[in-house]
């Protein structure tokens, strides 16, 4: 009964995670700034981490636990690559500001 | 008399339930919030909350072994990286000139004072009308 009723709650946070992608996908393209579109393709990425980790829950498979973690990874670096652009207007520099 | 393993589904429940009230209040004050930096405390703080919860579900359904440790893992890793992009996010407004709401200053030090006066931090964004 409460492994039912777990599968249900998984499939109803999914629902309600990937609509809230949808809404932060509105600041994405509404965002006045360059910075706001930053900050929601963040939250974007967050939510898609915790996607993985509900399908995770969903399947019973772990795997996508790591498919999480690489997707954290690759969400703190895209965010501080184009916080880094915006700010310098390159993404590697030497130092000598 | 409650079966361990009701009592571990009943948990995950939970987890997923609060994971998932903390998320939507994340991307509700993303969208209502007037500015950059208060989108940003809206974001960062309770989403990393949400997402910490959802993998310590992980962590209940999945044991202290493999995939459970994974979880532990990415709950250490998030905390660490969401608070490092959100400061640098907020220093690239500040250095773009996005203006703040009212009052706000940008807090700076006696050493950092010259740095933060030769940008304009009142440079004219297109700001949206606060609600």
């Amino acid at each position: 009964m409460s492994e039912q009723l777990a599968a249900t709650v998984i499939d109803g946070a999914l629902i309600l995670i990937s609509g809230l992608c949808l809404l932060c996908g509105y600041r994405v393209i509404r965002g006045p700034t360059v910075p706001d579109r930053v900050v929601g393709l963040d939250a974007i990425a967050t939510n898609v981490i915790a996607i993985a980790v509900l399908f995770a829950l969903k399947t019973g498979r772990g795997l996508f636990v790591t498919a999480s973690i690489v997707l954290a990874i690759i969400g703190f670096l895209s965010t501080v690559t184009v916080a880094k652009y915006v700010t310098e207007g390159d993404i590697i520099t030497r130092g000598e500001r | 008399m409650v079966e361990p393993v009701a009592i571990r589904h009943l948990t995950v429940i939970a987890l997923v339930s609060i994971g998932c009230f903390f998320l939507a209040v994340g991307t509700i004050g993303l969208l209502r919030f007037p500015n950059v930096y208060n989108r940003m405390h809206a974001t960062s703080k309770p989403t990393t909350l949400g997402t910490a919860t959802i993998f310590l579900a992980g962590f209940v359904r999945f044991g202290p072994g493999g995939a459970g440790l994974t979880s532990l893992v990415g709950i250490v890793f998030l905390f660490l990286t969401v608070p490092t992009g959100a400061h640098m996010i907020a220093r690239a407004a500040q250095k773009v000139g996005v203006p703040f709401l009212g009052s706000v200053t940008w807090p700076t030090t006696d050493r950092s004072e010259a740095d933060a006066d030769d940008t304009s931090p009142g440079r004219e964004g297109d700001s949206e009308t606060s609600p």
